[in-house]
């Protein structure tokens, strides 16, 4: 029981890690990166670089990764988003062919296989309330954690903060007094991506660094944006939680293969009850006057 | 319509002027029907496009003809995509119709023995009508949800058939039933093809299609004019739909298999930049960018999976660059010409 | 309600965020009534047009039509019960040409019953109806896409779609702003038309030396409650709505 308890926190925090970028991103300035996967798993990718090729320590080459996946994402609205901004369909193309072409450059150099594989922080494991816990699993928790309270405190405090969550309400409103929106959108990519990499460093050392995981990071950050209201971070942890925990439970209890469909029926079922988000302010149509 | 396109040559200022050529105006009245020069002109490309292409599974050998129908397969999903799309709602990809229309020919076919006769067509209605009821509830909100859902829920499916192992899990169903002959489904899916093709445009030509367009073009209005956008929306997406539910179908009995890869990224991908590439709105423009795609990834099947990356950094291009796409553009110089008049000033 | 009442409103109040842009607003509207409704900018005139016409969902309160409950009623179930509005910020259908505009409201149940099923070629009736609220009817005007054309142009299109509909109950926001003197002097009459042949009007304007001119009654908001309601005359002379206006000296 401690057990699952634990294990589902940990779950939770990792898609909390995974999906909290997306949301920031889409929640600040409107734009749904549908490369985000893509930075992902470039986050983890550039990090291994600098460590197998050029030998940088690893807190050092994970720091870069940070930054430069940051800067991509910066990158992709100065150079792509920039042009098409207000047109849903081009940025919707935009984003998504950057995210598909990247990850396609980095299948077809070959990124598999066992060398590809990122360190952990600490190796070792713990024991928790009867259960041994491995270290790596115990910093994505704190990493997580910590994140979200950065986030909460950062845009409920600070004058930044709250100039984004004017932005976020309005953006005609914030032009009017003077924030910048490009600008806001700009550094609104850059931090988006910047968390994926984030995350992707602390994540991917549990296993192999694989492409694929960037389509699957994709598709967790809409369901988990869908289901817990996307410009909220309350959203993104309850939703988090509950695929999180679901998928522990089912993969105990039942059968592992019916996470899938735990997630399927939830989106499902919040489309068709809240439609913008357990915890998202009213996004239907009519209420856009 | 004049473009103003100003350069100083010295003393006096230029500009570019487009016109419509004099056999354009003329054929836009009645003057065409009365004369042979203006009924060609007008029907020219669209004889040789006709002709053209139900001639070349004649002329080619198997194995082109074989691309030809991928082509006609491509092509019909970027129609699926550029319909939906004229009511104001940017799908991410067809795999989702695809893929639902592939599964049910070959549910049908494989556990209740249905032929393609029966399976095709059924497969096209009830999986065009599965899929729309899956995506009515993201109707109500912003078209970046439906880009979303359209994305999400066919990888959600996919996962859950390949770790459930239903309908044949990973490894599909083989063995199914064949089209009755090569030269039946080749025809079949050129036919279907003009079928889209013509049948979109009509469509979208009379009220019907601007109560959809007006949908694209502000749904607030159109709400304001009593006409229930939720409802056309889904018919809308329902008659796309089934085009794209049509397409898998017919692959499942071509290629006489069903499976994952019946959800892949290509039915996504190609279609969406078929579409941009070659126009979008205008139905012609996502046929005409499918026939430049799609032999063209035959082509370079020797680089593999750059393919991929080549036609979707195409497609970011030509959307931040070249929005009215390639098929536009011709249809302007067919139309237009341009030249150089001096500005009065 | 009295059995004249086509339009009533209870109580109706709505905030957006922590901004109360309406608040406990009530009053009724007789049938054939031309009812100007007045107030500074933020008011709440706008709102109140969405509450009434099902674009926003109020707080609190009841919208009631012909003694029926609209109140949650989606827009396009209201514009068909009979009561069309214009948007203040008019863009119509900007990739339509103006007369295929009108094709929208003319494809609509309300329409359809009207006619009877047999609606001609709608077209044609779009052409008239453009005809009507002012549009050249030999020039090139009525076939120009709606983007391209003049502000004056524009407003004057959402007029026509208004009327397309066959309201009984037409709501104007700020149809005059934008309008040329000559625009809104050949426009008024269409409006005065619409009057006679027993329509219910609501007309948000600021321009209000047209706006009296033609209506019979007046109300006036401002901070999103009601603060007068009555003749144009007794209106104008009270002091609340002199300060809302004007300001006060304190």
């Amino acid at each position: 029981m401690a057990g699952m308890i634990i294990y589902g926190l940990i779950n939770s925090a990792t898609f909390t890690l995974m999906t909290i970028g997306f949301s920031l991103t889409f929640g600040i300035s409107g734009v749904a990166n549908f490369a985000h996967g893509a930075f992902y798993v470039t986050g983890a990718y550039v990090a291994w670089q600098l460590i197998n090729s050029i030998g940088i320590a690893y807190p050092l080459a994970a720091g870069i990764s940070i930054i430069v996946t940051g800067l991509l994402g910066a990158a992709l609205y100065w150079l792509v988003l920039y042009r098409v901004r207000g047109l849903i369909l081009s940025e919707v193309i935009a984003t998504f062919g950057v995210g598909v072409g990247l990850m396609e450059v980095f299948r077809s150099i070959g990124l598999s296989g066992h060398s590809y594989k990122l360190p952990k922080f600490l190796e070792g494991s713990l024991e928790v309330l009867g259960v041994y816990v491995d270290f790596q699993r115990l910093i994505i928790l704190g990493v997580g954690a910590a994140l979200v309270l950065f986030l909460w405190l950062f845009s409920h405090r600070t004058k930044i903060g709250l100039a984004f969550r004017g932005i976020a309400q309005d953006e005609f409103t914030a032009l009017s007094f003077g924030i910048e929106s490009d600008m806001t959108a700009m550094v609104s990519l850059g931090l988006g991506s910047a968390f994926a990499a984030l995350a992707a460093i602390t994540v991917m050392p549990l296993s192999l660094i694989q492409v694929e995981e960037g389509g699957n990071v994709l598709i967790l950050a809409l369901a988990v944006g869908i289901v817990g209201g996307m410009e909220s971070i309350a959203g993104i942890i309850v939703a988090s939680l509950i695929f999180g925990f679901a998928q522990i439970v089912v993969a105990t209890y039942f059968n592992p293969h019916y996470s899938m469909i735990v997630l399927l029926v939830t989106i499902m079922l919040v489309l068709i009850i809240k439609p913008s988000g357990l915890f998202g302010k009213f996004k239907e149509l009519e209420e856009r006057v | 319509m004049a473009i103003p396109i100003q350069i100083d040559k010295g003393a006096a200022k230029y500009r570019k002027e487009r016109l419509d050529r004099g056999i354009k105006a003329r054929s836009d009245t009645i003057y065409a029907l009365s004369s042979y020069r203006e009924a060609f002109y007008l029907l020219l490309p669209r004889a040789v496009t006709i002709i053209g292409l139900l001639i070349l599974p004649l002329v080619l050998d198997e194995y082109w003809t074989k691309v030809i129908v991928l082509t006609c397969v491509v092509g019909i999903l970027a129609l699926s995509w550029d319909f939906i799309a004229s009511a104001g709602m940017f799908s991410l990809g067809q795999t989702l119709f695809f893929g639902v229309g592939a599964y049910f020919a070959g549910i049908m076919n494989h556990y209740w023995g249905l032929p393609p006769i029966l399976s095709i067509p059924l497969a096209t209605l009830f999986g065009a009508a599965f899929c729309t009821v899956l995506i009515l509830p993201v109707l109500r909100l912003r078209g970046i949800y439906f880009a979303m859902v359209t994305f999400v829920l066919p990888q959600i499916l996919v996962r859950i058939i390949a770790m459930s192992g239903a309908f044949g899990g990973v490894e599909g169903l083989s063995a199914l039933s064949p089209m009755p002959s090569f030269w039946v489904a080749t025809y079949l899916a050129i036919l279907a093809l003009f079928v889209c093709l013509f049948g979109f445009r009509k469509l979208i030509n009379t009220d019907y299609g601007v109560v959809l367009k007006g949908i694209k073009g502000n749904d607030q209005a159109v709400m304001s004019g009593g006409i229930n956008i939720y409802w056309y929306k889904a018919q809308a997406i329902f008659i796309g739909g089934s085009a794209g539910a049509f397409a898998g179908a017919f692959m499942t009995h071509f290629y006489r298999f069903v499976g994952l890869p019946a959800f892949s990224m290509d039915y996504t991908i190609l279609p969406i930049a078929a579409t941009v590439v070659g126009g979008t709105g205008m139905f012609a423009g996502a046929m005409f960018g499918s026939f430049i795609l799609v032999p063209l990834t035959e082509l370079l099947r020797a680089i593999g999976s750059w393919r991929v990356v080549l036609y979707s950094f195409l497609m970011v291009i030509f959307i931040v660059a070249l929005p009215e796409g390639i098929f536009h553009y011709l249809q302007r110089k067919y139309h237009q010409i341009e030249r150089w008049v001096t500005t009065e000033s | 309600m009295s059995g004249n009442t086509i339009l009533k409103v209870e109580h109706l109040s709505k905030s957006f965020g922590g901004i109360q842009a309406v608040f406990d607003m009530s009053f009724e509207v007789n049938k054939g009534e031309f009812l100007g409704l007045i107030g500074p900018n933020g008011s709440g005139k706008s709102t109140l047009v969405n509450l009434i016409t099902g674009f926003v969902r109020p707080d609190e309160g009841r919208v009631y039509y012909e003694g029926k409950d609209i109140t949650r009623k989606k827009p396009f179930t209201i514009a068909n019960l009979g009561i069309a509005r214009t948007f203040q910020m008019a863009k119509a259908f900007p990739d339509l040409s103006a007369f295929k505009n009108l094709i929208i409201p003319l494809y609509s149940p309300r329409v359809r019953k009207f006619r009877g099923g047999k609606y001609g070629d709608r077209d044609d009736v779009a052409i008239d109806l453009l005809e009507e609220v002012g549009f050249e009817r030999d020039s090139a005007v009525p076939f120009k896409i709606a983007s391209g054309l003049p502000h004056g142009y524009l407003k004057r299109l959402e007029l026509a779609r208004c009327m397309a509909l066959r309201p009984d109950v037409m709501i104007l926001d700020e149809l005059f702003s934008g309008m040329s003197l000559a625009e809104v002097a050949s426009t008024l009459p269409v409006i005065e038309k619409m009057k006679e042949q027993g329509t219910t009007l609501l007309m948000i304007e600021h321009r209000l030396k047209e706006l009296f001119r033609v209506v019979n009654r007046v109300m006036v908001l401002n901070y999103g409650q009601k603060i007068a309601d009555g003749l144009p005359s007794e209106v104008m002379g009270s002091d609340a709505v002199k300060k809302a206006y004007l300001g006060s000296e304190e």
